[in-house]
């Protein structure tokens, strides 16, 4: 019997912690008492400690007005789209400020869950920001996001390999040709897993060949000889000795490691592959330099797809005005220099590029500008989810890709799309 | 095996009580207070099953877009033509009865082999059951997780042995092997335990009679054993047919659906999460319970597997 009176002062204790933790964290959620307003920021994970930065700095610039909240979403973008989205269609009031990947703005603007930036606040938006990132967060001719970060992919090589950067895919894939018959290192690292990646390597070569996949007004595929031709040289390059044994399950991660691990020529990917080569192999990095990215036709330079982040304000945020104010906050010039630097994200102001202390870092800081000036955009379209998914499913793997009839598929099936009918493999 | 008294009386009348005039005082209390005091039980269910699915079954019904909720419009079975014209669906289906057939006979197999261990184990017999349970024990999607690891160029030791270059997850048919690997190593000892338990039921001097009659191991098993476990044999085939048959964790950590072997539950999930159309997805939620349900009609009807409860003279 003494060991019933000590069991029921331990459940005393933890009923008393429960109380405790719970008055806490009720706490944290009002804030009403005519403290600062606490904004719930909805983005990214960052590990490099550039957004929780931000996001401090901002709340102590506000003079007590507002204080920012980061709330990190899952790590891949369809898990953050999937909360987003949950939040949004349950009219989550706790949404202030949402860290939207630059293919989701259509959507979401569609479906009014994000505010469009008017008057002073729009000029102050699209000030110094590059012109196709602004475009990746319009819709109808509306602003409803502001460009956070940009991005884009470069050609990285290894100069001992290679004297000169190929300047089409013929030419590199000539190349890894004639590396492979000589036993060299000779693949090309490119994203061909079955997934977001795909559509945007898919994308580029469609518009670098003079094409687009939706029409202008967004309601038809367009496609056409452009994506034949676009279709054609994935085929060729899955097909061809450069091909990474493993291309049909390659994301960007898996092929850093490749190059890395130096069995590979030629690489596709974004600026991040560069200071992880720094770290992580420094007998290899002198020979690591890049260009841009290979032209489909001689005569027309590619034109990359961009990516990166556009910040938006909720629909049921009850402090949209404060919101607005913190959202450029976080993407000026001191915030965005940060996460460059820190994070190794490209900034979205055109100006910083010519920043020392970012050229520094970024020795090919005027390559990715002049990529993102001619930069291309994703189909803009609420339903572009399914558009996506329907692409990288039809051209993958890529080793497989019959160009004419899988072009000829893709339009039924992103029409479906289009009409939100049928369904999504 | 039978319920407690007190239980089945509350379920139905005991056979003992079916004189006249028990029944219209006795039992009939009793029968209203075994009704009271499942009602609560009833409600609970009635709550978090009836109403989801029926919620489903009405959402089916409709063209819903969650992105587009003001929309929405009756649309009577088109989800349903949609869903049942599509190729996706078809191969989804193909896949699951693929993975289900063959992950449950290979369980069947390896799980009876297991039982028939942990049955006769005369030292160690704790540590033999508890080693043959860890697999059970893991969290699915860790168990996954580790799988895809080892199945991936550069990360894996598995993939180590294989020739330079491949990658078998990326591969449809290698991946759907893989898949069902990862499902027997994760099941097989909820199978063994199951029958373990059907093996306790067989007399022993049954088995020992046949052995004086000069039965070999084979016939012992054959004749004797198996007979005998059939009740067994059939709830463990039902429950694992069941299961497997909503394969989802493994699949969506190993492969995500990608190269044609998602499950039908992927289908449905990518296009009630993914595409946001509520219609089409409760569709496909739908006729997975459809499947299901005519799997449970199969076993209880053909093969005379046991509802759980059921009396065994139902049978």
């Amino acid at each position: 019997m003494p060991r019933v009176p000590s069991l029921r002062s331990r459940w005393a204790r933890a009923a008393a912690g429960l109380a405790v933790v719970a008055s806490a964290l009720t706490g944290c959620g009002s804030g009403g008492q005519g403290g600062p307003v606490a904004l719930n920021w909805y983005n990214f994970p960052d590990d490099s400690g550039a957004l929780q930065q931000a996001a401090d700095r901002c709340g102590q610039q506000s003079g007590g007005r507002y204080t920012i909240h980061y709330n990190k979403l899952p790590r891949g973008a369809d898990g953050q789209r999937q909360q987003l989205v949950r939040r949004m269609a349950a009219h989550d009031a706790d949404v202030d400020i949402l860290g939207l990947d630059v293919t989701w703005p259509a959507e979401f603007a569609e479906a009014g869950w994000i505010r469009e930036w008017t008057g002073a606040m729009r000029e102050r938006a699209t000030a110094d920001t590059l012109d196709a990132a602004v475009r990746t967060a319009t819709w109808r001719g509306r602003l409803y996001a502001v460009p956070y970060n940009s991005n884009t992919q470069l050609l990285w090589y290894r100069d001992d390999l290679v004297d000169a950067p190929p300047g089409t895919w013929a030419e590199m894939l000539a190349k890894a040709e004639e590396l492979a018959r000589a036993g060299k290192p000779h693949y090309v690292e490119i994203q061909g897993a079955q997934y977001e990646g795909l559509t945007v390597w898919f994308n580029t070569l469609v518009t670098s060949a003079g094409g687009s996949i939706l029409t202008p007004d967004a309601q038809a595929p367009a496609l056409g000889a452009p994506a034949v031709t676009a279709a054609t040289v994935m085929h060729d390059l899955a097909t061809s000795a450069a091909a990474d044994p493993s291309l049909p399950n390659q994301m960007e991660d898996q092929n850093r490691l490749a190059m890395e691990s130096g069995t590979a020529a030629f690489e596709i990917n974004y600026p991040f592959v560069y200071p992880s080569m720094k770290a992580n192999q420094p007998k290899l990095f002198p020979h690591f330099r890049w260009a841009p990215y290979p032209a489909v036709t001689p005569d027309r330079p590619a034109s990359v797809t961009i990516g990166g982040i556009d910040l938006a304000v909720g629909a049921y945020s009850r402090h949209a005005d404060l919101a607005f104010e913190a959202t450029l906050c976080l993407r000026d010039r001191d915030n965005q220099l940060t996460n460059a630097l820190k994070g190794g994200l490209p900034p979205s102001l055109r100006s910083l590029y010519q920043a020392a202390e970012l050229t520094q870092s970024y020795p090919f800081a005027a390559d990715v500008l002049t990529a993102l000036d001619s930069a291309s955009i994703r189909p803009q379209t609420p339903a572009y989810q399914n558009v996506s998914i329907a692409i990288s499913h039809t051209l993958s793997p890529p080793a497989d890709i019959h160009p004419d009839k899988d072009v000829a598929d893709l339009r039924g099936q992103i029409q479906d799309a289009l009409g939100s009918k049928g369904l999504i493999p | 095996m039978t319920p407690p008294t007190g239980a089945r009386d509350a379920a139905a009348p005991a056979p003992a009580v079916h004189t006249p005039a028990g029944r219209s005082r006795g039992a009939r209390q009793e029968r209203r207070l075994g009704l009271l005091l499942c009602a609560p039980a009833v409600i609970v269910m009635l709550a978090v099953t009836a109403y989801p699915i029926g919620y489903a079954l009405y959402l089916s019904l409709q063209r819903y877009d969650l992105r587009f909720p003001e929309q929405a419009h009756w649309v009577g079975l088109a989800n349903y033509g949609a869903v049942l014209t599509s190729n996706f669906w078809w191969q989804a289906l193909g896949v699951t009865v693929l993975i289900t057939a063959v992950s449950v006979a290979v369980e069947l197999v390896l799980g009876l082999a297991l039982a028939l261990v942990m049955h006769r184990a005369v030292f160690g017999r704790g540590t033999v059951r508890t080693a043959v349970l860890v697999p059970y024990g893991i969290v699915t999607v860790v168990a996954a997780y580790s799988w895809q690891y080892a199945w991936t160029p550069g990360t894996g030791y598995l993939a180590a042995l294989l020739p330079e270059g491949s990658a078998p997850l990326t591969e449809q048919w290698p991946a759907i092997g893989l898949i069902i690997l990862a499902e027997v190593w994760k099941t097989t000892p909820f199978m063994a335990l199951l029958l373990l338990a059907g093996l306790a039921l067989v007399p022993d001097e049954t088995v020992r009679a046949a052995m004086v009659d000069g039965a070999t191991f084979g016939q012992r098993l054959r004749l004797v054993i198996l007979p005998l476990m059939k009740p067994a044999i059939l709830v463990a085939l039902l429950f694992r047919t069941l299961d497997a048959f909503r394969i989802f964790d493994n699949i969506y950590v190993l492969t995500g659906g990608s190269n044609g072997t998602g499950s039908v539950s992927i289908l449905g999930y990518d296009n009630l999460f993914t595409a946001l159309n509520l219609g089409i997805g409760s569709a496909i939620s739908v006729l997975i319970f459809g499947c299901v349900a005519l799997i449970a009609l199969v076993f209880v009807k053909l093969f005379g597997a046991a509802t759980p409860g059921a009396e065994p003279e139902h049978r």
